[in-house]
């Protein structure tokens, strides 16, 4: 339990950073919170040429909080953001999800951006930017580009980022007029990695129908996926619907199988969650349009 | 309490653990922050990554010749240095601490490399070059029981290396006299109670004379001492172990270290240094020790009252790859008390030790206790519920009864005191047994799955030495002469200046008794606990042991503690003497308080002790004629009921019989599998209490690994026998927020068999709360079959009628009738369908074609045809930045031209290995579109099994998806009649629904 020797690099300004993404490419590994890789290294599973420590990097540590968007920097510990009064009124499902992302010591010191960039299947921090529809912002020596979080997750632990390029800020839609949140997973025990992890926006008309739903599912394929759920927009936001729609979407799904469930478990999580969280979106809906 | 104060009695007192504030302050030592020689080098271990395979040459070269190095030991090094370490069971066994010319369970040393530090003895590590033969191998006893198994031990002819039957009472005729036989078989799985802080020690060998020297956090027996120098070749003063200041956590893990201090010794011997090996954590889960999974049996025959006539049992104990001192012990610790709490005299048992091709076993909180119990205990359950008895009432009428103490029970046991319905009354009514009942009517009316268990045992403490002796036949042990015993030894000192240590070789870990210790001496000697020293660093060359010392069987407060408040009392009367005589009255009004050796009922006339103590020292002659100088008394003590087994093979098997009554109450969610613990009431008798607040951090730890057992907890192996739960993410350690609140209850019988009316306690409800949770749960699922642990996925198949096998699982499933076991491949397995658009034919073609074949296998760096049907790939393996070059193989089997292929594929690389099997079979649609079938099953072994199962099928998914994706570009691209415009892959493989 022991890394490999590695060169480690503290730069203090992005300038340097990006000058040692230019050298190292994909020889080095960006640590931040270090909670998995840190894991990877002491095992020898990863073995960089470089550690680049972005630790002194203080312009990523931000919570902005804009008219339709937050922004993270990819340094946001996990229990500034939710501790932030900005995330807890502006991204609140980020903020119901993030109890759930390992456990509190864990959360002193991980971060919201290598959450994402290590893109573990089952993670919180990925599905929220998923469900929500959010921005990767990432840069690289010449260049920076914006990569929709449905876009950037492409399998177990692998991204669209480029071996020259780190994350350097995260974009979250603010709540909306009329809209729910709700989070809820299931694991052996809690802070490990959910069996299954569901996330759900639902935006509900006056009338009390739907007008726009995103139900996002950790845990159950090899990345945060969003079910298509297209076919139920105009329907009631009722529990029955709420039921239907999770039944539909564990019929879709294509569950991974490990030590702790198989597939049909996975499903049944999907069944099961996914009515309890839609149901309490809608009613968290329901009381937002109340309010307005 | 503030501790300062002066009460009457400390001991008895809630009086707050003197160790805590070391140990919250960060000032606590621990082996790992010990440097006791100078030029200590650091020790890393090669250690087998395959369950069972021949050695056929370890080249060492590279590894030798990296800069800081200071040597590497391998196997046949160490035959060359020491002897076999004994066993207690006598098979043609040799027992290295390293693999010799086979390797038998994946962690087994296979090279020490010893360096400046363990960053480079780690890189050193990698470049070993072992080459294997690899050999059939499994985890399963019963597999490995079975006549064509492949055997562990060639010499021993068998994998089941130890067999005997007893007899006591006479229960055929019990079972032929029964109106109700009640059976269950099932598997207990393994697990343990993993220890915060790991194994850690440093080994130094001097010459002129030769003596090793071992500081360790081993925590006993010391018996062990014995087969170390057996091993080593030295007389015993010649092997010197010293423990650490502090031991973070053991719960009995810590004993089985004794294997490693004997390697590590012998390093430092052929190296010429001292060598420190710290484990890490990735050994300890694979490779360090844990209780037995067993495969066990039991049959109850009852009267239609529900009196309990006879018993048999059928145990098979999964040992491990070798029988690890000091095994068979764990099948034997509860033999005498094979009654439990019940007045029954016809038991009989059949125990089988088998090797298989997993990590030794050894002691583990509760020892041999959780299985015995899952058997009575479970059986009890199910006899009330077939002759619709209350559970409780079962037990309430099968009882020993509170005025038949002493009791003798039928295979030797000794049960000193008890009122075990008086206890069980008590849990009911904590419980509130009534409403529970009532609350179960009324959640089953709803729909809901609600359960009550329970479980009594009794909690054998104090070992008498001697039972592990029972492995051998009466005639066996009368050849081999007496063992019998289970020697406390303490020491109390008064200093000139008049302060006090007491000194045990008690090794704790964690345990409190420095506490208990001060409070036994403060009460003696007149004084408060503040000012008693306590030391329990163990120095074999110093301190006053013997091979029963250590830590382990509840040991401390059955007979430790009796040792204590003798040398304690020794040292009392002595001081009372002196005081008497300068005080001119007689020594029998002497009384020690607050400080002061005063005449009892005139408190002004007395002298400090400390006066009393500075003048042994400082004026011997002024002392009493004839007595002796100085205030050192050091007390030896066998508990006198601790004989050597009868040729009838019964054995008073320990000092103290302390008792627990267990309730649960449980509710499964049927739609998640979720099990709520309703209530969890757990009463106790530890005869006197010393410390209540000791003695309540002991009942909520023994339930916690108890729980653990229950729900979480399990070293899972698959079928190759490749373990799969080798980190935390993976091993489903208990922690505190998983642990319920408890309702704990009190019900002491003081014990004649120790001077303070205490009994030994710490195992618990480690014993019985798997019991309690299974029975609970078979009551709620209206089912004996419940295996544990009791895990999500499991539940919530039981709950719903669902068939479920743990993937990566190899267990087979044991049935209720005759032992069957039902064949179960393990591993990852999978099946799926592609359509392609083209005819069969081409598809075959290509298919077998090596040019597609290498454009096709992901990450194939290089094909090659060895035969016809044969092909050998090197191809690399990897997500994000685990990325692994693997030597691949690939036979093609019973071909049937353009119909299917079985593939039989091997690969191994530095991130472990694999095995594999999958069929392909093509079905015409039509002309331009062919449907593939496939379904394959793997083992994967090694480090990626190891640390990352739950990768495994993802990534095996992943691998035949692009393998499918390929071959379609490779199709479409020889193809012109490609329907390019939706091709099946795109649809099938692209994103899922945004």
């Amino acid at each position: 339990m022991k890394p490999v020797a590695f060169e480690y690099c503290r730069p203090d300004t992005m300038e340097e950073t990006m000058e040692l993404l230019a050298e190292f490419g994909s020889d080095a590994s960006i640590i931040s919170g270090g909670l998995s890789l840190g894991a990877m290294l002491n095992m020898r599973l990863v073995r960089p040429v470089a550690l680049i420590d972005i630790n002194h990097l203080s312009e990523l540590a931000d919570i902005e909080i804009g008219d339709a968007n937050a922004t993270t920097g990819a340094l946001v510990r996990q229990a500034t953001a939710m501790n932030s009064p900005g995330v807890v009124s502006g991204v609140p499902l980020l903020a119901k999800a993030l109890p759930w992302t390992g456990h509190y010591q864990t959360r002193s010191r991980g971060t919201l951006g290598g959450s994402v960039a290590h893109a573990d299947p089952s993670a919180e921090i990925p599905l929220i930017l998923v469900t929500l529809g959010g921005v990767v912002k990432l840069q690289s020596p010449g260049a920076a580009r914006d990569v929709p979080a449905r876009e950037f997750f492409h399998g177990l632990l692998t991204t669209d980022r480029r071996a020259d390029e780190m994350i350097t800020e995260l974009t979250w839609p603010l709540r909306r007029d009329n809209t729910g949140y709700a989070f809820e997973e299931l694991a052996q025990r809690h802070g490990d990695f959910a069996i299954t992890a569901v996330a759900a926006e639902v935006v509900v008309a006056n009338d009390g129908d739907i007008i726009d739903l995103s139900l996002g599912l950790g845990g159950v394929e090899d990345r945060p996926i969003v079910a298509n759920t297209s076919a139920f927009l105009g329907k009631p936001a009722t529990e029955e619907t709420a039921r239907e729609i999770a039944e539909m979407v564990a019929e879709t799904i294509d569950p991974m199988i490990d030590l702790q469930a198989n597939a049909d478990y996975r499903r049944q999580l999907v069944r099961v969650l996914g009515a309890r969280v839609l149901s309490a979106a809608f009613v968290d809906a329901t009381a937002a349009t109340e309010v307005a | 309490m503030s501790g300062k104060e002066t009460i009457e009695r400390w001991v008895g007192a809630r009086y707050p653990r003197k160790e805590d504030a070391a140990l919250l302050t960060g000032n606590a030592r621990f082996i790992d922050d010990m440097e006791p020689v100078a030029g200590i080098r650091h020790a890393a271990i090669l250690r087998s990554e395959h369950p069972h395979a021949r050695i056929i040459s370890i080249d060492t070269s590279k590894a030798e010749a990296l800069p800081g190095v200071r040597g590497i030991i391998t196997g046949a090094d160490i035959a060359q240095t020491i002897a076999p370490i004994p066993s207690a069971v006598r098979v043609p066994i040799k027992f290295y601490p390293i693999a010799i010319d086979k390797v038998r369970y994946v962690g087994e040393p296979v090279a020490v490399v010893v360096a400046e530090n363990r960053y480079i003895a780690e890189d050193a590590v990698e470049l070993i070059e072992p080459v294997y033969e690899e050999l059939p191998a499994t985890a399963d006893p019963e597999t490995a029981m079975a006549e064509n198994a492949s055997l562990l031990h060639d010499d021993v002819g068998s994998n089941i290396v130890h067999h005997r039957t007893f007899r006591y009472g006479d229960p055929e005729t019990a079972f032929e006299r029964a109106d109700k036989i009640v059976r269950l078989s099932w598997r207990y799985p393994r697990y343990a109670s993993t220890p915060m802080e790991t194994y850690g020690l440093v080994a130094n060998f001097e010459s002129q004379p030769d003596r090793y020297t071992i500081w360790s956090n081993f925590q006993g027996p010391f018996i062990l001492h014995a087969l170390m120098t057996g091993a080593l070749g030295v007389p015993g003063n010649r092997l010197r172990l010293i423990t650490s200041p502090h031991s973070g956590g053991s719960f009995g893990i810590k004993q089985a270290m004794f294997p490693y201090m004997v390697l590590l010794a012998a390093s430092s011997r052929i190296l010429g240094c001292p060598v420190k090996w710290i484990e890490d954590r990735l050994e300890h889960l694979t490779a360090s020790s844990s209780a037995a999974d067993r495969a066990d049996g039991v049959e109850a025959a009852f009267a239609s009252d529900g009196e309990l006539l006879g018993l048999k049992f059928d145990n098979i104990v999964n040992v491990g790859a070798f029988v690890r001192a000091p095994e068979p012990a764990s099948v034997y610790r509860m033999h005498s008390a094979s009654n439990g709490c019940y007045s029954v005299r016809n038991i009989a048992v059949e125990n089988r030790l088998v090797v298989t091709n997993t990590t030794p076993i050894g002691l583990n909180r509760g020892y041999g206790g959780p299985q015995f119990y899952y058997a009575l205990e479970r059986v009890m359950d199910a006899g009330a519920k077939e002759l619709s008895i209350d559970p409780a009432e079962i037990r309430r009428r099968n009882f020993i009864r509170a005025e038949e103490f002493p009791y003798k029970a039928p295979a030797g046991a000794t049960y000193d005191a008890g009122d075990y319905e008086a206890g069980l009354e008590q849990a009911l009514e904590l419980a509130e047994y009534e409403d529970l009942k009532l609350a179960r009517e009324q959640a089953r009316a709803n729909g809901k799955l609600f359960g009550i268990g329970m479980a009594a045992g009794v909690e054998p403490s104090g070992s008498n030495m001697a039972y592990v002796t029972l492995a051998q036949t009466p005639e066996e042990r009368a050849k081999a002469g007496g063992r019998s015993g289970g020697l406390g030894t303490a020491t109390v000192s008064v200093d000139p200046s008049g302060s006090v240590t007491a000194k045990t070789v008690s090794t704790p870990a964690g345990q409190g008794h420095q506490t208990v210790a001060a409070q036994v001496v403060a009460d003696a000697l007149g004084m408060r606990p503040d000012q008693i020293d306590v030391i329990t660093e163990v120095d074999t060359l110093t301190s006053a042991w013997s091979l029963a010392s250590g830590n382990y069987a509840n040991r401390f407060s059955a007979v430790v503690i009796g040792a204590i408040a003798d040398a304690a009392e020794k040292v009392a009367k002595k001081i009372k003497l002196i005081a008497a005589e300068n005080l001119e009255v007689a020594p029998e009004d002497i009384e020690l308080v607050g400080g002061n050796a005063q005449v009892v009922g005139v408190p002004e006339k007395a002298l400090p002790v400390r006066r009393v103590a500075a003048q042994t020292h400082w004026h011997p002659a002024g002392l009493p004629k004839a007595m002796e100088p100085g205030l050192f008394e050091t007390t030896i003590m066998n508990p006198e009921m601790l004989d050597a087994p009868d040729d009838q093979d019964r054995v008073g098997s320990a000092v103290t019989f302390g008792y627990v009554f267990d309730l649960a109450a449980i509710e499964i969610d049927r739609e998640t599998g979720e099990i709520e613990i309703k209530k969890y009431v757990s009463v106790h008798d530890v005869g006197n209490v010393l410390n209540e607040i000791v003695v309540e951090g002991q009942i909520y730890g023994g339930f916690a690994h108890g729980l653990a057992g229950a729900l979480l907890e399990e070293f899972v192996y698959d079928a190759g026998a490749n373990p799969q739960a080798g980190t935390f993410a993976d091993y489903l350690c208990i922690t505190a927020p998983e642990v319920p609140e408890l309702t704990i209850g009190h019900f002491n019988t003081p014990s004649p068999h120790n001077a303070l009316g205490a009994k030994g306690m710490g195992d618990g409800s480690s014993m019985l709360a798997p019991t309690a949770i299974a029975n609970a749960a078979a009551d709620a699922l209206g089912t004996f079959d419940v295996e544990l642990p009791l895990t999500l996925n499991k539940n919530w198949a039981a709950a719903n009628g669902l068939p479920y096998q743990r993937a990566g699982a190899a267990k087979a499933k044991v049935g209720d009738g005759p032992r069957e076991a039902l064949a179960s491949k393990g591993g990852l397995n999978g099946e799926g369908s592609v359509e392609l658009s083209a005819s069969p034919a081409d598809v075959w073609k290509l298919l077998l074609d090596p040019e597609t074949l290498a454009a096709v296998v992901p990450g194939c760096d290089k094909l090659t045809q060895v035969s016809e049907d044969s092909f050998t790939a090197e191809v690399t393996i990897g997500v994000a930045g685990i990325k692994g070059v693997y030597n691949a193989r690939i036979d093609l089997r019973d071909k049937v031209e353009g119909e299917s292929v079985r593939l039989i594929g091997k690969a191994s690389g530095a991130l472990g290995f694999g095995q594999g099997e999958g069929s392909v079979v093509l079905e015409r649609i039509d002309d331009n579109c062919t449907r593939i079938s496939y379904n394959y099953n793997a083992n994967v072994g090694g480090k990626v099994a190891t640390v990352g199962q739950r990768m495994l099928g993802t990534v095996t998914k992943l691998l035949i998806s692009q393998f499918f994706r390929g071959f379609d570009r490779r199709l479409k691209s020889g193809n012109a009649n490609d329907k390019s415009s939706g091709s099946i892959f795109r649809r099938l493989f692209a994103r899922r629904a945004r």
